[in-house]
């Protein structure tokens, strides 16, 4: 974990790395594959979903955006921080972890909004558009609402007035994998925050974070960075290629 | 054995060789921001066709290699962590491929 | 130093029951976990017997088809992942840092985390006979049977959880494994002159660092269908079950090699030193096991041949899967060329390993008869397949751990085993082995389906199955003779020697039992099988490393902990709560989480030292 346990720092290695560096990087190696096989699995069941809200339905990717460059805001912030640290700047250490735990709360933020709006999607469209090409299949699929009279469909609820349109795992198989890989890396952000923020007030005991002890933040930071690159990869695959139809 | 380059790095001594400015930092944030800002960009503009996957593909490998390079320190770190990360990634990639293949994707 | 603000203060060299519990010391953690694998492996072993009881005649009714279900899924998950793991990871623990002339491994703490946390996940799994029932869908858990629908009940909740906690310890221990392999050497101990069995612990470190988040993920998509309703292997939903089969065995495949390449290892370190000769090949050996570790991530669909795959995939991984033999048989040419000409002793560490080459090779052809998948699919749900699998898992792994048992015995206790014993002991295993799984090639390729609880008198099938069963009690005694002739050792065996087989490798350099800092002095490595050769050079006759008392004291070893145990509670807590109540869960995490801070603030060594920076 991030702190204290540095007996191994001054230690004569092997191969002259230290011991709990090489640990995080097994360990960041590991956790590719839980990643791959997340993203393996909602690839797989990709366009395979019966019914229910699709990805061109609900995600909204100019929000996502904004989201994402927090997250990659973050990184810079945080790798700021470690440089700061190893220049003996402890406030400006401070200042740089402190922000960059800001952002990932952000992000979680953004995450806590975006769930909360898929799982209360509402179809909305005007009837003079079904048929015209410009709706989802699903919103095509309430076609049948537009009536003599009805001018738009707005929302599908049953008569106790909940909403039957609404995105959650157990919608669809694309709530059920969407949901999951990007749960699971919304806590693995969570970890990281915790992580930044004990270091951060750990840093206001004297001599408990200084450059000598570099290593504890350089493991956070790899942690960190690592659950950016997770991002970038999930930003594209699942959202813009989500979004994309010939994907 | 602990005198090495390697060690003498982790104690910051030489790390003015090891690692790169604050501005170096922040000139690779400016690059991922404008990546992103593209990768988005290209997406609304019509007419690229199925075109649009690799491109998106290689900006967004770009990025995460910035990252990993730059961030995570790996350009200037031992090549031990690179292949450690490097073979998991590597494997993660296969997995997905293969199980893709496997169930018809493509 | 005032960090750890909690009030339990640090135990203190404690000792009796305490000090087991406390301990980070790797040796201490590796007769943990040697000793509750053993008895697990009884435990699965007492499934089988019941099993085999049930077999042997058709249409009996010993036990129920329900229970049947339970006893053929707990037996294979036992076995494999809480009898023939973790009694690899004993050696691992007890053998590795002593060979490559370390004081303990990378991360004491984690070693001692990853001992509870193997045991929570036992006493997760276990405990399902006495809370509703245990696992019934085989060991492998296929979907959909495996979902809510048609299992209802907790048995496969605790599967999962079970799976899940010990995934945690497996990891824990690779990393720790790889790290201490790769940078706790001993000066001029370069890679290739690592003894085999550190070689082959690295390469299954890598194994399940790699393949264990793949299972962990399947399990957690099993786990959210069950437990909220997800749809990950729900047909109706539009799933594909097949992806279980593809996530399981992308695991499961590279798990294979997990349990046989330390079986490999253990065998490597045997044969030599009963042989006085150096591994024949041992670059070669090293590369083969390389070639295994990377190859066994090619082959996974060869135990899907019969889900129709399609023409195009089934002969791409028939072609991996008869490829992966040819390391394998590179590897049994080494052994039998190691042996060629040496002067052999035929002790009872010896006989196991020949016994492995001999009963593994059977498996290892039968496996390549099964590689084809026109073949398989005759073959495919069959005793063959259940033949097969004990051929290459009780033949090859159980044989060589057993070999690693009597080899490292004298290292471990301090004292000699019966020799005898140890070769009665031989014979009996080999012989019930061979026995009991022999007669399942023929019931399996006469269409005997596997995991049935009971067959029609008319299929033909009672002989060999009454045959099999007597082979099971004949292999019972033989594991009955092996308990007494360890424990009887153990009790009163006369006093080891440091060396007693005039071996190769470093753990013989120091006092049976070592003491607790193992080497007084790191020694430095010119060459491989280092020891042996510093034996025969002429300059300086080598001295066994002594154990007197005032020659530790200067050596700062870590010290123990309570904060492993604790976050390991935490998660036995949490996965019940899982189960059962999410407020338990809270309970559970938090325990953990109290563990973690604690441990991180606490100094590996005394507080006093640790806050000298």
């Amino acid at each position: 974990m991030a702190t204290a346990a540095h007996g191994g720092e001054h230690e004569a290695t092997t191969t002259g790395l230290n011991h709990r560096k090489m640990l995080m990087w097994a360990f960041l190696g590991s956790d590719c594959m839980f990643f791959g096989s997340l993203i393996a699995t909602y690839l797989v069941y990709k366009g395979k979903s019966k019914g229910g809200p699709q990805p061109i339905d609900v995600f909204d990717i100019p929000v996502t955006s904004v989201s994402t460059f927090v997250l990659l805001m973050s990184s810079m912030s945080m790798v700021l921080a470690y440089s700061a640290l190893t220049r003996g700047s402890l406030k400006g250490f401070r200042i740089w972890i402190a922000s960059t735990a800001i952002m990932g709360m952000t992000f979680l933020a953004f995450q806590v909004f975006e769930f909360n709006d898929f799982v209360n999607y509402e179809v909305h469209f005007k009837c003079e558009e079904v048929g015209t090409g410009s709706l989802t299949e699903f919103e095509e699929s309430f076609s049948d609402r537009c009536v003599d009279g009805v001018d738009e469909v707005d929302g599908i609820h049953d008569s106790e007035g909940n909403n039957l349109t609404g995105l959650t795992p157990k919608t669809n198989l694309f709530g059920t994998t969407f949901f999951t890989l990007t749960g699971f890396h919304g806590a693995h952000v969570t970890l990281g925050v915790i992580w930044l923020l004990s270091i951060f007030f750990y840093s206001f005991r004297r001599g408990r974070v200084t450059p000598e002890r570099h290593l504890d933040v350089d493991l956070a930071a790899l942690y960190w960075h690592f659950v950016d690159v997770v991002w970038i990869v999930i930003f594209t695959v699942v959202y813009l290629f989500g979004v994309f139809e010939g994907f | 054995m602990s005198e090495d380059t390697q060690a003498a790095m982790q104690h910051g001594e030489r790390k003015e060789a090891a690692h790169p400015s604050p501005l170096t930092y922040v000139a690779v944030a400016m690059t991922l921001a404008v990546i992103t800002a593209i990768e988005v960009g290209i997406f609304y503009i019509t007419g690229l066709g199925h075109a649009i996957i690799p491109v998106l593909v290689i900006l967004s490998a770009g990025k995460f290699a910035l990252v990993a390079m730059f961030y995570m320190h790996l350009r200037y770190d031992a090549r031990l962590f690179s292949a450690f990360f490097a073979g998991g990634l590597a494997l993660a990639a296969a997995l997905v491929f293969a199980l893709m293949w496997l169930s018809g994707f493509f | 130093m005032t960090m750890p603000s909690l009030a339990i203060p640090r135990p203190v060299h404690p000792t009796g029951v305490w000090g087991w519990v406390t301990t980070i010391d790797h040796k201490r953690i590796g007769i943990l976990y040697g000793v509750t694998a053993f008895v697990l492996f009884v435990i699965g072993g007492v499934e089988a017997l019941v099993m085999r009881a049930q077999l042997v005649q058709a249409e009996l009714d010993v036990v129920s088809p329900e229970m049947f279900n339970q006893l053929f899924t707990m037996h294979g998950t036992t076995m494999i992942f809480l009898a023939i793991m973790p009694m690899g990871a004993a050696f691992f623990n007890y053998v590795i840092p002593l060979q490559i002339g370390a004081r303990d491994v990378a991360f004491p703490r984690l070693n001692a985390f990853s001992y509870w946390t193997f045991l929570a996940g036992a006493i997760m799994l276990n405990g399902s006979w006495f809370l509703g029932g245990a696992p019934n869908a085989g060991w492998f858990g296929y979907a959909p049977i495996t979902g809510a629908a048609y299992n209802p009940g907790h048995g496969i909740d605790f599967w999962i959880m079970s799976l899940q906690i010990l995934g945690i310890a497996s990891l824990a221990a690779a990393f720790n494994f790889i790290v201490t392999i790769l940078n706790m050497r001993a000066p001029g101990m370069t890679l290739m002159r690592m003894p085999l069995f550190t070689w082959m612990t690295l390469i299954t470190a890598f194994l399940l660092v790699l393949a264990f988040p793949v299972i962990t993920v399947a399990l957690i998509e099993l786990m959210f269908d069950r437990f909220f309703g997800t749809n990950f292997f729900v047909p109706g939903a539009g799933a594909n079950p097949i992806l279980w089969q593809h996530l399981f065995w992308v695991f499961g495949h590279p798990e294979v090699y997990i349990l046989i390449l330390p079986a490999m290892g253990i065998v490597s370190e045997v044969l030599p030193t009963f042989s006085k000769k150096p591994l024949f090949g041992y670059p070669v050996v090293v590369l083969s096991g390389l070639i295994i570790g990377f190859m066994g991530w090619m082959v996974w669909s060869h135990h899907m041949f019969t889900v129709g795959l399609g023409p195009i995939a089934n002969s791409v991984f028939t072609i991996t899967t008869m490829a992966i033999a040819v390391p394998t048989g590179i590897k049994i040419f080494n052994w039998l060329g190691t042996m060629w000409k040496g002067s052999i002793t035929f002790s009872t560490p010896m006989l196991f390993s020949l016994g492995f080459i001999t009963v593994f090779t059977i498996g290892g052809i039968s496996g390549v008869m099964h590689s084809q998948a026109a073949s398989d699919a005759q073959q495919q749900d069959t005793y063959f397949i259940v033949a097969h699998i004990h051929y290459v898992l009780f033949g090859g792994s159980i044989f060589a751990l057993i070999a690693g048992i009597y080899y490292w015995f004298p290292k471990f206790t301090g004292r000699m085993y019966d020799e005898l014993g140890g070769k009665i002991t031989f014979w009996l295993v080999f012989a019930g082995m061979n026995l009991t799984f022999f007669p399942m090639h023929f019931t399996g390729l006469d269409g005997m389906p596997r995991r049935i609880y009971t067959y029609d008198s008319a299929m033909g099938w009672e002989f060999w199955n009454l045959t099999s069963t007597a082979g099971a009690a004949l292999l019972a005694v033989g594991i009955a003779a092996l308990i007494y002739n360890v424990v009887s050792g153990w009790v009163r065996g006369k006093q080891a020697p440091g060396d007693p087989w005039d071996a190769r490798t470093l753990e013989w350099s120091m006092s049976s039992p070592p003491p607790e800092y193992n080497f007084a002095e790191i020694p430095t490595v010119t060459e491989v099988d280092d020891w042996w050769a510093s034996k025969r050079r002429k300059d300086a006759a080598p001295v066994i490393a002594g154990a007197s008392e005032d020659e530790g004291h200067s050596i700062h070893l870590p010290q123990p902990s309570y904060w492993p145990l604790v976050v390991s509670v935490g998660l036995l807590i949490g996965g019940y709560g899982l189960i059962y109540h999410y407020a338990v869960a809270a309970i559970g995490l938090a325990v953990s989480m109290v563990g973690v801070y604690a441990w991180s603030f606490e100094p590996v060594n005394d507080p006093d030292e640790g806050s000298g920076h």
